[in-house]
């Protein structure tokens, strides 16, 4: 055996050199600076309950990226969450008129979240069609079955207890949304990252094709993906209505922009087959600190969207061009 | 012959009068002349859009900024009449169109240069359109007693007893129906959006090819821009929120595959009016208005689950075909 003519690297890179070249330390470096400068912009910043305040603008949308990214990994993607959001919130709305209770109305906003799930995924995975389209046509049919409903007219009087789960805190300024959002990031952590079905995700985002003559059960896995996006976008509707402690047919209008920039932005590869749960929390953190900032400065939320519409193509369009330069 | 009548074209032509039938059988006054010229007039704009839409996503793309297109080369002309009232009308329109243009186009440059999936590039350029629009109007209002009366009188003027707007629709769906078959552009959207590697052996800039499509997409949302703020004598952030959603519904209903190279732009235009007949229909039929999300929703998601069904059994009789011949 010649072992001398062939020589195999133990590891191509340090491992500590890769961690500091990985988009997540880059996006962790950003976040950094994002908070100084603030901390300097406005002396409201450094405050322990403006900051707990602050963790609202992103751990709804953070617990529905933690999903979206599973399914863009997967190579598909769901454009409907919002609108799962305003069914579900509508669904707990119309079950409160019953005098349903505190956790019946938990259970209708999960339950509306997971059947809405299990439509776009019977869709996609039973009849073989592009999500894309059919979530953009679920997109209008959910929110529209909400205004069907609701016409002009809103939900309101929520049990007090209800409103634990938007509004309530734990301990101090820790709020339930935020140990909450920070379970989730665990659970899906070890979805993606240490279970069979995590590596079964990153194959079928990779080669659907080649996944399916290892053995994946492609069309499970996708049909699983689409129902924990449509449970997690009810855990946000109970989250979300909770905290409004009302429910209109334009609640979460737009949502599912910011959802899928706080993936693509968390360093998911837009086209399936790469990406991280670390890359999404600090995502999550760095769109709230931009948005809570802004706030402070009194910056109008549509201008914050310009942002945000910037963010999402900057994040995707920067790597490009570098790339494009160096070659 | 017989292969006409089996198409998606034919079939919607027979929905659409059945449709137009059922109406008239409880409310004969829908289809009095004068209100099926109103149901045109309504749908024009969804017409010259879905014409857009159609050819982006003929070309494997999608554009989703349409709706904020419209609504920012709207908001700009209706400040540019309010500033220079005495701006001649063919000017603001080269405006628009301009306008339109070069917006399409920035979509266009992303999804051709860097590669960008054009919904994500559509998806983040529909929300800067609308906020730029907020930015330059300062979340204010433009009304119609600020307007000059050529500017609003444009596109409700009647040529031989059809508005302007509706004219427009007509032509637009006239040049695009030329364009579409009889230039090596129109067929080259058809080449690139069927089989992109093919069309690269055929000699096609894929990518430029595409962002032809969003050029003239924009084009098209420019112009409909000004002749939506000038139908509504009214301009504001918030002008046709959400109607990329019905434009796409319309293409797709239209039978324009969503994984492009497929469908045809009378389908697009009898997708549209499809949707206009039932939007102005409800109220005559006593449906409120709210209904109206859900149903062109509910119309995606059965046309998409149409198209899938469609080209399966098409491809099997093909194939079923080929194997008879095969074996005689």
């Amino acid at each position: 055996m010649n072992d001398t003519a062939r020589h195999i690297p133990d590891r191509l890179q340090s491992p500590a050199l890769k961690a500091f070249k990985s988009w997540e330390t880059l996006l962790l470096a950003v976040a950094i600076a994002i908070f100084v400068t603030n901390s300097f912009l406005s002396p409201y910043f450094l405050n322990a309950w403006n900051l707990s305040d602050a963790t609202f603008n992103f751990t709804e949308k953070a617990m529905i990226a933690f999903a979206m990214a599973l399914l863009i990994i997967a190579g598909e993607i769901d454009l409907s969450v919002a609108s799962i959001i305003a069914l579900a919130s509508t669904a707990m709305g119309a079950a409160l008129q019953l005098d349903v209770g505190t956790w019946g109305l938990v259970a209708v906003g999960l339950g509306t979240g997971v059947l809405c799930g299990a439509f776009n995924g019977l869709m996609v995975t039973g009849l073989g069609l592009p999500s894309i389209v059919v979530t953009i046509g679920t997109m209008s049919l959910f929110r529209g079955i909400s205004y069907i409903v609701l016409g002009d007219q809103g939900f309101r009087g929520y049990p007090s207890e209800f409103s634990f789960f938007g509004q309530g805190y734990v301990w101090w300024v820790i709020s339930f949304e935020f140990v909450l959002f920070a379970g989730l990031a665990v659970l899906y952590y070890i979805l993606l990252h240490r279970t069979n079905f995590g590596r079964a995700v990153y194959a079928i985002g990779n080669n659907p094709t080649g996944a399916l003559f290892s053995g994946i059960r492609v069309a499970r896995v996708r049909f699983i993906l689409f129902l924990l996006t449509g449970l997690m976008a009810g855990v946000a509707a109970v989250c979300l209505t909770s905290r409004l402690g009302s429910t209109r047919p334009t609640i979460a209008l737009g949502w599912e922009l910011e959802v899928v920039t706080m993936v693509v932005l968390g360093g998911v590869n837009i086209l399936g087959g790469s990406g991280s749960i670390p890359g999404v929390v600090i995502a999550a953190f760095v769109m709230g600190l931009v948005t809570f900032g802004l706030g402070l400065l009194n910056v109008p939320g549509i201008v914050m969207s310009i942002f945000i519409g910037c963010l999402l193509i900057g994040v995707i369009a920067l790597p490009r061009l570098w790339a494009m330069r160096r070659t | 012959m017989i292969r006409y009548l089996k198409s998606r074209e034919a079939l919607l032509v027979g929905v659409i009068l059945a449709l137009i039938a059922l109406i008239a059988s409880r409310f004969p006054a829908f289809i009095l002349p004068s209100n099926l010229v109103n149901v045109f007039t309504d749908t024009s704009p969804l017409i010259i859009l879905a014409v857009g839409q159609a050819i982006v996503i003929l070309t494997r793309c999608i554009d989703l900024s349409v709706a904020a297109n419209l609504a920012l080369t709207g908001m700009v002309c209706a400040m540019l009449n309010v500033a220079y009232p005495g701006l001649p009308i063919p000017f603001i329109i080269a405006v628009a169109l301009m306008l339109g243009a070069v917006l399409g186009a920035i979509n266009g440059i992303l999804v051709w240069k860097l590669t960008i999936p054009p919904i994500v590039v559509t998806l983040g350029t529909l929300t800067i359109y609308r906020g730029i629009i907020f930015v330059i109007s300062d979340g204010a209002w433009v009304n119609a007693h600020e307007m000059s009366a050529a500017f609003t009188g444009f596109p409700r003027a009647e040529i031989l007893g059809l508005p302007v707007l509706a004219w427009l629709a007509i032509l637009t769906a006239a040049t695009f129906f030329v364009v579409i078959a009889r230039t090596p552009l129109g067929r080259a959207f058809y080449a690139v959006g069927g089989n992109p590697h093919a069309a690269v052996y055929a000699g096609l800039n894929v990518g430029k090819t595409q962002f032809w499509a969003f050029v003239l997409s924009g084009t098209l949302a420019g112009l409909t821009g000004y002749l939506w703020v000038a139908r509504y004598s009214v301009a504001y952030v918030d002008i046709a929120k959400g109607f990329e959603l019905e434009v796409v519904a319309a293409c797709v209903i239209g039978g324009i595959a969503i994984a492009g190279g497929a469908g045809t732009i009378m389908g697009a235009i009898l997708g549209a009016i499809f949707l206009g007949i039932i939007k102005n229909a409800l109220p005559v039929v006593g449906i409120s208005p709210f209904w109206q999300l859900a149903i062109s929703g509910a119309a995606i998601v059965i046309a998409v689950a149409f198209n899938a069904r469609a080209g399966r059994a098409k491809g099997r009789i093909i194939l079923k075909r080929a194997e008879a011949e095969a074996q005689a």
